[in-house]
Order: structure tokens, then sequence, then C-alpha cells
């Protein structure tokens, strides 16, 4: 057994009771990089030397006998749209090739306080749109389950690193399902936290009322140590949540006794594969045999979702992405006479094809003439959703869904059908809309050995419910079989 | 139609002039981050990661801005909205570092107010249609020593008012009351340094004209109007063109035109068909502003008497002259301190006002001091003048007590007493001053009987002399009178 394959709970106390060093421990996991890189691509930028410095630091502090975070030593990777002080911050975009942040995000000064090891930055679909990371600019990142396969997006190599061993834990976004479809797609766990509970300061922006920081991992209890981490009210984001929040990993009792979950019916449609249907429905009995009741409930308004999704989060990136203009930093064209020029071409050289789609697609809803048939509509349409939830949440206790449609599809499939592409977040955009957490789990294989993951939604903080319940189906479970990834 | 005081002849057209006035506010720091908020320092030394608008920074609202913007609302007696909510204006503009202003659209935080200005001898009153918190944009560098544009960044994220008037304005002379009466106020309640130089009040003004009896003329919106006189001159302008147009047979266009204040002409900067879509919609990143009953009550409460309607008390109530209530009212400072003489001893407003304008505003101006430290305690002036209004020293020797009382800080009563400045107003004691001048002056009291009545002032100098300042100079015109007609 290498280092690299143990999960952060696991590692935490081996680190504690010095049966190894986080630099040996930083080190297997850089082997492995090294090993697996040139086959997943889930790493723009690779920080071994930093990474290592870091690790010997915090060595150091343990054997000066400091009391340490159980995050301390933990290699862990970040996705690149998290500022990073000092190192390139690029959103997988052309347009920030080479923007160094001289600043961090507060999620990175939390993650530096309990004094993680960060062994650099992830792929991701530009600017996090998209739901395959084949969006970035750089570079395609590989499932570890079947390099053919997409890992998800856009976190594809938040995820596609903890299932492929490069990273023991890492840090994702989620706007509209891109933590939890590419933790299914990928075979982890990965948690979407409520709106307001992590702040944004320092995340690129994609869509600000709906973007929030969250954590993957190989086991429950190691989403929830990172979440434990990362929460928390910063006064540079005036929509964090003023709230005390618990050790949520050292919470977790995984009883499930007495709790209700809800299935809603319109998650298990037409458009669900068979293969994932079925592997979700083996989770949910498990849970039931283990003390839950499950309970029919329904979310009518979740056809609407998709549409109000992609009209709200397209409206607040055209505004959001207008700064990459040019003129301060990032790149700028060769090729111009002129101001308008100048922003024209930047923009137009600078910028991927979806990002641009979304900007025009944005813009376009907001113009004066269409704002009330599309972004007010939409604005109302997320009400509805939201009042669905809270309706749902009076008959159960939290819900349990498909995170997907369907498994990881092959590289280059979806591409030009971007409905399809759409659909891949069709029942994971709701939780956006609705500000929820939302956790996916993995809860067996399709037909082709590709997994399938099981979604949780809980009420406005309800985290701990989450973990407990994804950790008593992963007790049941045996935990997750990551040896075919990991090998 | 030529209203009096008018500087222009409007041909039998009506004007209305509409004013939107951008007024930086003198927080310390600026509206959403903990920069400094400060004038003419270094390029690019006051401004942040936040007000640079760097990817992933966020917002957060000074809280300050929210309560000095409430105070202008209360001050032109608008509504105060206890909810109101911030926007997002969207444009792309090199000095615009997010490529959106964060400003306020359809819930300003302030509305309906209105104010009152004097103009030409009466009271006009402007309705105000809104006012709103804004961010500044920073500022562009030309210069002949590079090639290509620069940006200053240190006026980003300055915070802005917009004070919005009803199209209520009828002449320049109107517009030009109503500018000097908002920036008056803003000092009074001092949430602006109102430096036109430094540019922290700017103006926007839209212009129509019409025939009397019809509706309102197409309007055109003129931007960069950066001192109060230039607004006036560009109102005229922009009038007379309008009029031009009008009278050829043409149409005024509704556009926006940019005026060059050193050319005394606009230009346009974009039509209709050009107008920018700004795409407002809710800023994400910053929560609802909410006021509660309590904070309201206590802004409310802080807004002092204001300078427009303390000038029309002075000039109504008090019986001043208007060039008097003007200049009293110029600062708090200084109509503060006249009220103070005048709560300390039951003596005549004009009194007072006189002593503030003249010795007080002298010794200011000589020492470039504000009123306040000069160290004059209002009380004892207005003892001085209790005792000159009394007759018991002249006036003359009530300025001999004031340079006295600053110079050495001892009470007017007690100067007058070692000084020995009593005035003198009993006829025995003065009989023989007035016998003695009459004596010796038999030139003046030919040239007065000849019909020279100024001589009666050289006498009655001539008597204040004899009397070493001391004699009641009323009293003894009165008996010279008496010698020279009897």
């Amino acid at each position: 057994m290498e280092l690299y394959q143990l999960t952060a709970e696991k590692l935490s106390a081996m680190l504690a009771n010095k049966e190894c060093t986080s630099e040996e421990l930083t080190q297997s996991v850089l082997r492995r990089i090294e090993a697996k890189e040139p086959e997943i691509k889930a790493y723009l930028t690779v920080c071994a030397e930093e990474a290592l410095k870091k690790a010997k630091e915090v060595d150091q502090k343990r054997a000066a006998g400091e009391k340490l975070h159980p995050l301390a030593g933990i290699p862990m990777g970040i996705k690149d749209n998290i500022c990073t002080r000092g190192i390139k911050t690029t959103c997988a975009s052309r347009i920030l090739e080479n923007f160094v942040p001289p600043y961090d995000a507060f999620v990175m000064e939390k993650l530096h306080a309990a004094d993680a090891v960060i062994l650099g930055k992830l792929n991701m679909d530009e600017f996090a749109m998209g739901s395959s990371t084949e969006n970035s600019y750089f570079q395609k990142t590989r499932n570890p389950w079947n390099t053919e396969y997409v890992p998800g997006g856009s976190s594809g190599g938040s995820a596609a690193s903890v299932a492929a061993g490069e990273a023991v834990v890492s840090l994702g976004s989620d706007t509209g399902g891109s933590i939890r479809q590419p933790s299914a797609y990928c075979g982890i766990v990965g948690l979407k936290p409520t709106y307001s509970s992590v702040s944004r300061y320092g995340l690129v922006a994609y869509a600000s009322s709906l973007d929030q920081i969250g954590a993957l991992g190989r086991s429950v209890k190691d989403v929830a140590m990172v979440y434990s981490a990362i929460c928390g009210r910063d006064p540079h984001d005036a929509t964090s949540a003023v709230r005390e929040y618990p050790d949520f990993a050292a919470g977790i009792t995984g009883n499930v006794k007495g709790l209700r979950i809800g299935i809603p019916k319109e998650y298990f449609g037409e458009g669900v594969a068979a293969d994932v249907k079925e592997a979700v429905w083996k989770a949910a009995k498990a849970l039931e045999s283990a003390g839950a009741t499950l309970v029919e409930v329904s979310l009518p308004s979740t056809d609407y979702a998709l549409s109000a999704y992609y009209i709200i989060a397209s409206a607040e990136a055209s505004s959001n992405l207008a700064r990459f203009d040019g003129v301060k930093y990032g790149y700028r064209t060769q090729n111009f006479s002129n101001l308008t020029e100048m922003y024209e071409n930047t923009r137009s050289e600078g910028f991927g094809a979806e990002v641009k789609r979304r900007i025009m697609l944005g813009t376009y809803v907001l113009s004066s003439g269409y704002y009330d048939a599309y972004y007010k509509k939409a604005k109302f349409t997320q009400l509805r959703i939201q009042d669905e939830f809270n309706k749902a949440f009076e008959a159960c206790d939290l819900l349990l869904t498909p995170t997907a449609p369907d498994t990881a599809f092959r590289i280059g499939e979806q591409v030009d059908d971007q409905v399809k592409m759409y659909m891949n977040d069709i029942l994971t955009v709701t939780v956006n809309i609705a500000g929820l957490p939302g956790l996916s789990m993995p809860c067996g294989f399709d037909g082709k050995g590709l997994p399938v993951g099981c979604q949780l939604i809980g009420p406005k903080f309800s985290e701990q419910v989450l973990f407990d319940v994804a950790s008593c189906w992963e007790q049941q479970n045996g935990g997750f079989d990551l040896a075919a990834t990991l090998a | 139609m030529r209203r009096e005081g008018d500087t222009m002849d409007l041909k039998n057209y009506e004007l209305v002039v509409g004013l939107e006035v951008h007024a930086e506010l003198n927080t310390e720091s600026k509206i959403y981050c903990g920069c400094r908020n400060a004038f003419g320092m270094e390029v690019n030394t006051e401004c942040c990661p936040i007000c640079m608008g760097m990817p992933g920074t966020l917002p957060t609202l000074n809280e300050k801005v929210v309560e000095y913007a409430a105070k202008m609302g209360y001050a032109l007696n608008c509504t105060v909205n206890p909810v109101s909510k911030q926007d997002r204006k969207n444009y792309f503009y090199p000095d615009l570092p997010k490529a959106y202003q964060i400003s306020q659209f359809d819930i300003p935080l302030c509305e309906h107010g209105w104010l009152d200005i004097w103009v030409n001898g009466q009271e006009r009153r402007i309705g105000i249609t809104r006012i709103h918190i804004e961010e500044d944009a920073g500022k562009l560098i030309h210069d002949d020593s590079f090639t290509g544009t620069l940006v200053d960044f240190n006026r980003c994220g300055v915070p802005l008012i917009e004070i919005v008037s009803e199209p209520d304005l009828h002449s320049s002379a109107e517009a030009k009351a109503y500018l000097d009466t908002i920036k008056s106020i803003l000092e009074y309640i001092n949430i602006s340094d109102c430096k036109m130089q430094e540019g922290s009040i700017r103006c926007d003004i839209n212009v129509s004209v019409h025939k009397p009896g019809e509706p309102f003329g197409t309007r055109v919106e003129m931007k960069n109007v950066n001192t109060f006189s230039g607004a006036v001159r560009a109102i005229e302008y922009e009038a007379a063109r309008q009029i031009d147009v009008l009278e050829d047979g043409g149409t005024v266009a509704q556009e926006t035109r940019r005026w060059d204040d050193i050319k005394g002409q606009n230009f346009v900067l974009r039509s209709k068909e050009d107008a920018q879509d700004y795409r407002y919609f809710p800023e994400p990143d910053l929560l609802t502003i909410v006021l509660d009953e309590d904070k309201l009550a206590t802004i409310k409460a802080s807004i002092p008497e204001l300078p427009n309607k303390k000038k029309v008390r002075y000039i109504q109530e008090l019986g001043l002259p208007e060039a008097d209530a003007v200049l009293l009212v110029e600062t708090k400072e200084k109509s503060d301190f006249f009220e103070a003489i005048l709560a300390a001893a039951p003596i005549k407003a004009k009194n007072a006002a006189n002593w503030v304008l003249g010795d007080v505003s002298r010794l200011m101006n000589e020492q470039n001091r504000s009123i306040d430290d000069l160290g004059i305690n209002p009380a004892q002036l207005a003892e001085i003048i209790s005792l000159i209004e009394a007759g018991k020293i002249s006036s003359s020797a009530g300025k001999q007590v004031f340079d006295e009382m600053l110079q050495t800080g001892k009470a007017p009563a007690e100067i007058v007493k070692e000084k020995g400045l009593e005035q003198v107003s009993d006829t025995s004691a003065l009989q023989a001053i007035v016998v003695e001048v009459m004596a010796n002056n038999q030139k003046s009291i030919d040239d007065y009987k000849n019909g020279k009545t100024n001589a009666l002032g050289f006498l009655v100098g001539q008597c204040m002399k004899a009397s070493k300042g001391k004699g009641n100079p009323a009293l003894m015109k009165e008996m010279l009178l008496k010698y020279l007609e009897g």
C-alpha cells in the first residue's frame, strides 16, 4: 500500500502518530502525479517544490509538539479558478494564461492556516463553464476509470486527481453541478455546500449568486474534514453567513434511524439511464434497511430549472467576465488600431466557444426589452423552486436522487450537441438555484464499469445530515472501491 | 419668455432644465473596500485588488456611505427607503476595471424630495426625483511624454451620490441657485468636500425648450460640466442652439452632447440610436440595504437647519438684508456663531450681523482661520454690542474693547471700566464740550447755516474728539442741532 492511496482520515491519524511524515506522503503523491499525469492531465500547475517545503515545515512543527489541524500535512489540489497568491490562476482560459494573483482566496488562507500542503492547480472547463472539462484552453483531463471518457466538469481536474491518487483531497467549485457531476463520473465523494457557508472571496466568479466552493475526496469523512476547514464567516464576502460551524468530521455518526428520505419522482424520469436508476435505488434501499424511511415527494418545477439556471448563470457571467478586457491583466490581442478593436479582438481571441456562447446569451437576456421576458421570469422560477424545496422538506429530512442522468461519456461525444451537454446538469442545478447543500457519493457501476453517483440534497446548513447518511451508505458498502483507479 | 435676472433672451420659448449632480462623499475609506478615500495621492497608490476589479475579489459596502447619502436624503426632504438595493450598470471603458459600475437602479436609497431655492428675491421649490449611491471610476491619463493612455485607479470606488432633480428649473439663474444651494447643504451636513477643482462635484444637464402652453420639447443631455459657472454657460448655449434649430424650422434631436467649456460649445457624443444599454441587474455580490427605524430616526435628527431655510428666516424673521443673509449662511460655523451672539443678549440682529460680517470676518481673513479658531466668545461679543446699543459705550469704543478682549481675554465690562470708556450721556457734562466746540468752529457753523449740512458731522466729530471718544454722539448731535437751529 502506497501512502497516496490512503484517505485523509487515515493519513491524518498516521501523521499524528508519526507513522509517516508529511514529506514522505507528499513525495508519494508527487511521484504518483509524475506517473499518472501524462495519462490523466488533471493538473495545470504542479508546485512540487513549494509543496515539499510546506510538508517539511509541517513535519518540523509536529516534531516540535505543536497542536496541528487534522488537515496539516495532507497534500491537496486546488481548482484553477481559486486565487492562489504567487501561483498562476488561469481558470483554464487563454485570457488568464499568465495571471498570477497577488492575493489568496479566503479558502486558501484557511487552508494555509490549517497547514495543508498545496500540490498545484487543477484543470477545469474554462471559467467553470461546462460538464466535461473539454472546454479547457490547455488540455483535456481523462477519467481515471477509463481514459477514453471525460471526468465530468467543470471540476474535472479536481475529481480526476483525487480518483487517480494524484491528490488526497481537492477543492472544486459548483455553480450548477460542477463538483457533484465529476465526483459521480469519477466515483468519489463531492460536496457542494450551502450557499453562503464558504466564502467566495478569491473564487473567480462565474455566476455569483450560484457559485460555491466545495470539497472532493475518496471518503465522506475526508470531504467533511475539508469542508470544516474552509467554511465560516468572511467579512470580505457580503453574502457569507454569520454563523458558527461544528467539526463536521468529528460529528459524523452514520446513524440514519428515523430519517425520512424523500425520493422526488421528477428526478427518476425518462432521461435517466436504467443502470443509474438501479444503482441509486440500491443505495436508497440500503439506507432504508439501516433505519431510514423512504417517502415519495414531488418537485413539479424541476423541468424549468435548467432554463432558469442557464438564464441566471449566463446573465451574471456576462457581467462577471466583462472585466477580462485586455486593459489591466491577462491576454491582450496584438491586433488592434483602436480601443473598440482591442476589446473585441482580445475577447474574441481570449475566450473559448462555450464562454462566448454564455456571454452572448447572458448579454441578450439582460438587454432592455428582454430583461422581463427572461431574467425576471428566471428569478421568479427560482423563487418557485425554492418554495417547492421548502415544502418537500416538510415531508422529509433530505432528498435522494441520481447525481447525473447517466455515467461518463466519451471524450468528444457531446461537444457538438450543446443541449445534450447541458442535460448533464439537469439533476444538479436545482440545488444551486435554491442555495442548498448537495453531496454526490458513489453508489455502484454501470454496465461499462463506470461509476454511478447518488445525490443527497438537504435543507440549508444540513451538511451534517448529508455526511451522516453518506457515511452510513459508505460503511454498508465497505468504503468506495478505488482499487481499479488507484492501481 | 424673459424672466428677471436671466442673462439671455429666450425668444418667447420656455426653458426646462433638469440636473443630475454627482458629489463625492468625504468618507474615510472607499465605498466597497478599505482603501483610503483621498485626493491628490501618487498615481495608483490608493487602490487594492478589490477597487481594481481583480478576478475573484468581492465588494463589501461601507455603511458610512449609506448614512451620508441618507443624510442628504433628509436634507432634501426625501423619503429614505428602509430597503433599497444595488445594481450593476454594465459598460466597457478603461477607467472602469470591473466593466460595471455598482449603482442603484430601480430602488434608490432616497426618493420624492424637494429643495427650496432663493432666486431673484423669492423662494422656488424644485423637485428631487431621487438620490442614489454609486462608485466613482478611475481616471485616464494622457500626456505628451508617452504614447497611448494610462489609467490611475486611485479614484475607483470613491463613494458618490447622484442627486437627480425634476425638470423644474426654468432659467440658467435658477440652475445656478439650485447648484449653489446643493453645494452649501453638502457642506452644512459635512458629507462632501465640494472641491470643484478636484472634481468632487460634477453635473449632467438635461435641457429642452418649448413654446408656452405646448408640451415639453425634446430633451438633450449634456455631460462633462465641471463648474457651476460652466453649467450656466452650457445651459444658455444649449437653449440658444435648440431655439435656433426650431426657429429655422428644424427639430431637436434626442442625443447626448459633450460640453466643452473652453470652446464654450457642445458637441454630439451619441445619438438616441447609439444610446448604451447598460443591462442593469441586481448586484449579486451585495445584500439588500436595510435601515431600521431607529437608524433612520438618528440620521434624520442629525440634520441641522439648512442654509437655504436659514437664509429665508434671516430675511423674513430677522429682517436682515438678503446680502447679509447670504453671507451669514455661507458656512455653518459662521451662522452658528451669529446665532450664538443673538442668543446671548437681546440685541438687534442687524448689529450682530454687522459685527460678524465686519470685524469678525476681517479677522478671519487676516489670520486665515475659521471663525471658531479666532477665540471669540460669542457671549462677550454680544455684551459689547449690548453696551453700544444701550449707549454705554460708543461704537468706536466698542471696537477698542473688542481688540483688547481678543488680546487679553478680559471681560468687556472690565475693559470698559479699566480704560474708562463709559460713554457720557449726561447733558450737563457734555454742555461744556458742545459750547467749547461751537466757540472754536465758527466757520463750520456758518457753513451749516449756508446749507452745507455735512458740517454737522464735522462738529459732532470735534465734540467726540474733545470728549476723548466718551461722549454720546447722538446726544451731542442733538445738542449741537439745538444751538444751530435755535
